[in-house]
């Protein structure tokens, strides 16, 4: 059975084709404006650089923020679910997800049949996730990218106590202007992250393995300082930024 | 699958138009009061009102109307203003709204009458003293304030002789407002009538044990109104036995709240008023029946200290143990059994960033719900009544992973 699954978060949309549990691709595009449009033109250049027609494909369903906006989908479910479904599909011993993605981040507690049997998510609020490292990167007039490997090279990573990006904002400015480094500084936010995620994640209960998923998953500071804030380690997939659309994919060879 | 107009039309509950009808002589009365020479006080939604009821004093709640502005989406508005006057966004928006809608004489119902003395009970928070003292100024009328100490495990001797001779003050201080003597006799009345309303209260929340439960805690929240304003009166007590029959004659013809009951939850905190047909509608469309609430329940909890032939000893205890003002561990035996009583599948939590003493425990109330009954919970952070403080996409979300969640379980 060939499936899709389809996650349009707030900055980035994935995709994801399965054909009988076998990954036959995925894309990650900006989402843009119109998370409408954002879902079927992946869709439509996922289908195009597998070289597959639409009609092939089974199931679709969709994740994500917008996932009521894709139409075309069969079904709309959860990032929750899906992101339980994906890391469930990369590795069935999994307990606890991290996914950190552009707005918000979520602590997962997995079943052993890859169920979820509780969740935790980040109040309205950007602390602790990917728009924050964004802001974060913008006054550190560094490229997002450079923050995991800039982070592992600092010593004594600055402190940062306020929890509000924009004060957050403010103090890595006055840490700049104190000439404290680069890199101390980053890993600084990496920490601040981490404490944030920490104790969301002690309040589902962080059980062993864990997975971190979500596009700031790729960031090897943040999952390094993880790491550190809760004392266990964290695996994270080349598919982590994907997850979300891989779970999409196998929930909807279910239905 | 939307439902037929047929449908919706058997489901409409007919006591709304009379309740509505009860309300708005209520509130003409309170506000005429000028003219018919009675008295208002206002009063906090904890407070005995019993003796209110006894001098012919028209109670007033500020915390009704501030659910009446969170349901007209005038919260926003009225908390902005409140914030302008230097009141902080973390103040609990019930007072911002009411202070605000004091200074401005508006709002829903162009304002509150305005009062001729204020009573508050500490038994629901901290932030009634300020609030009230705020209002005594503003109106130069005078404040009776009754403290009631905090009951973690128990109501002591010395907490029961403190609160008991707070009562007798209570009295004398009506007794000089009015100058009217205090009518013992009429109290003990208006104490059986009190008590005959809270139970009827109960047992018309009761029938939500049903399955398919014949009303929802969103009716509740609409149906409260009467046992929180007019305790102790008639009207009350006449209102809901005409309701009980109501849900009643629904269980029996098996009219259910909802088209397709699948799932029974309960709701603990405020209501989120101006959210509230949207998240009625929301877990609808997930076959969720909210059948209890913490909340609405509050204004019988006391039931098992009351005694008519002691009423003004026993309402004491009542009103000092009402569910703020005691410990978590004594609200967590209290969610354990109404979780087994309405036999629900998960429990959906208001994190109401408006009500610290409400939503302070709540991640130990959750922690200890899943623990001895295994069902998921969800966390839903918003404000009662400030609604510049919802997020319909995070809320929408975190409900639709948990509905899944409980589809899961049951599957």
């Amino acid at each position: 059975m060939i499936t899709a699954g389809i996650d349009i978060g707030s900055i980035t949309a994935k995709a994801a084709i399965l054909s009988d549990g076998r990954i036959l691709g995925t894309k990650v595009a900006f989402t843009g404006y119109n998370a409408r449009e954002a879902g079927r033109s992946i869709y439509e250049a996922l289908l195009r650089e597998l070289e597959m027609e639409a009609p092939t494909i089974e199931k679709i369903v969709s994740t994500g923020y917008g996932r009521n906006s894709v139409v075309f989908a069969d079904k709309p479910v959860t990032e929750i679910i899906c992101h339980g479904a994906g890391a469930y599909y990369l590795n069935p011993h999994v307990r606890t997800v991290i996914d950190v993605g552009g707005q918000d981040s979520k602590v997962l507690a997995v079943n052993p049949d890859g169920t979820v049997k509780d969740f935790a998510m980040n109040d309205k609020c950007a602390a602790g996730t990917g728009r924050f490292l964004e802001v974060m990167a913008r006054a550190m007039e560094s490229d997002l990218d450079d923050f995991g490997p800039l982070s592992l090279q600092s010593h004594s990573p600055s402190k940062i106590s306020s929890i509000c990006t924009v004060f957050a904002e403010s103090e890595v400015i006055s840490l700049i202007a104190k000439g404290e480094s680069r890199e101390d500084i980053i890993a600084g936010i990496h920490e601040s992250v981490a404490s944030r995620i920490s104790s969301m994640a002690r309040r589902v209960g962080v059980r062993e393995p864990v997975m971190m998923t979500g596009g700031v998953a790729r960031n090897i500071g943040v999952v390094r300082a993880l790491e550190r804030a809760l004392g266990v380690s964290i695996g994270v997939s080349p598919f982590a930024q994907v997850n979300g659309a891989i779970g999409a994919a196998v929930i909807a060879a279910r239905i | 699958m939307t439902e037929t107009d047929t449908g919706k039309k058997s489901r409409k509950m007919q006591s709304v138009g009379k309740m509505k009808e009860i309300m708005t002589g209520y509130y003409i009365d309170a506000k005429t009061a000028g003219q018919t020479g009675k008295k208002v006080a206002w009063i906090t939604s904890g407070g005995p009102v019993e003796p209110l009821i006894a001098m012919d004093i028209i109670p007033v709640y500020p915390e009704n109307y501030g659910a009446m502005i969170g349901a007209s989406k005038m919260g926003a508005d009225l908390c902005a203003r409140a914030e302008a006057m230097g009141y902080s966004s973390d103040l609990c928006s019930y007072a911002r709204a009411d202070i605000a809608s004091s200074l401005i004489d508006g709002g829903p119902i162009g304002g509150l009458p305005r009062p001729d003395m204020l009573v508050c009970c500490n038994n629901i928070c901290g932030t009634v003293l300020k609030w009230y003292e705020v209002q005594a100024r503003y109106y130069d009328v005078p404040l009776f304030i009754l403290d009631t100490p905090f009951c973690h495990t128990e109501y002591t001797d010395e907490a029961k002789k403190y609160v008991r001779r707070q009562i007798m003050e209570y009295i004398a201080f009506l007794e000089e407002a009015t100058k009217k003597k205090f009518d013992y006799d009429r109290m003990k009345e208006v104490g059986r009538i009190s008590i005959e309303g809270q139970r009827l209260w109960q047992a018309v929340l009761d029938t939500a044990m049903k399955r398919p439960s014949p009303m929802t805690c969103f009716d509740a929240f609409f149906h409260l109104a009467l046992i929180v304003t007019l305790r102790g009166t008639q009207v009350t007590v006449d209102y809901y036995r005409s309701l009980l029959a109501e849900m009643e004659q629904r269980v029996a013809d098996g009219i259910s709240a909802i088209p397709n009951e699948k799932y029974r939850l309960l709701w603990d905190n405020l209501p989120i008023w101006y959210r509230m047909r949207w998240l009625s509608e929301k877990f609808a469309a997930h076959d969720a029946c909210l059948v209890a609430d913490t909340y609405t329940t509050a204004w019988c909890m006391s039931l098992r200290y009351m005694d008519e032939n002691n009423f003004l000893d026993s309402m004491a205890e009542g009103y000092t143990k009402s569910y703020l003002n005691i410990g978590v561990d004594e609200m967590i035996k209290i969610v354990l059994a109404m979780v087994d009583k309405y036999d629900v599948d998960g429990f959906v939590m208001h994190s109401n960033r408006s009500c610290k003493p409400y939503s302070l425990g709540q991640y130990d109330i959750q922690r200890a719900v899943q623990r001895e009954r295994g069902i998921p919970s969800v966390t839903i952070e918003s404000h009662m009544v400030d609604e510049r403080s919802f997020s319909e996409s995070q809320t929408e979300t975190r409900i639709d992973a948990f509905m899944e969640m409980i589809g899961q379980k049951k599957r």
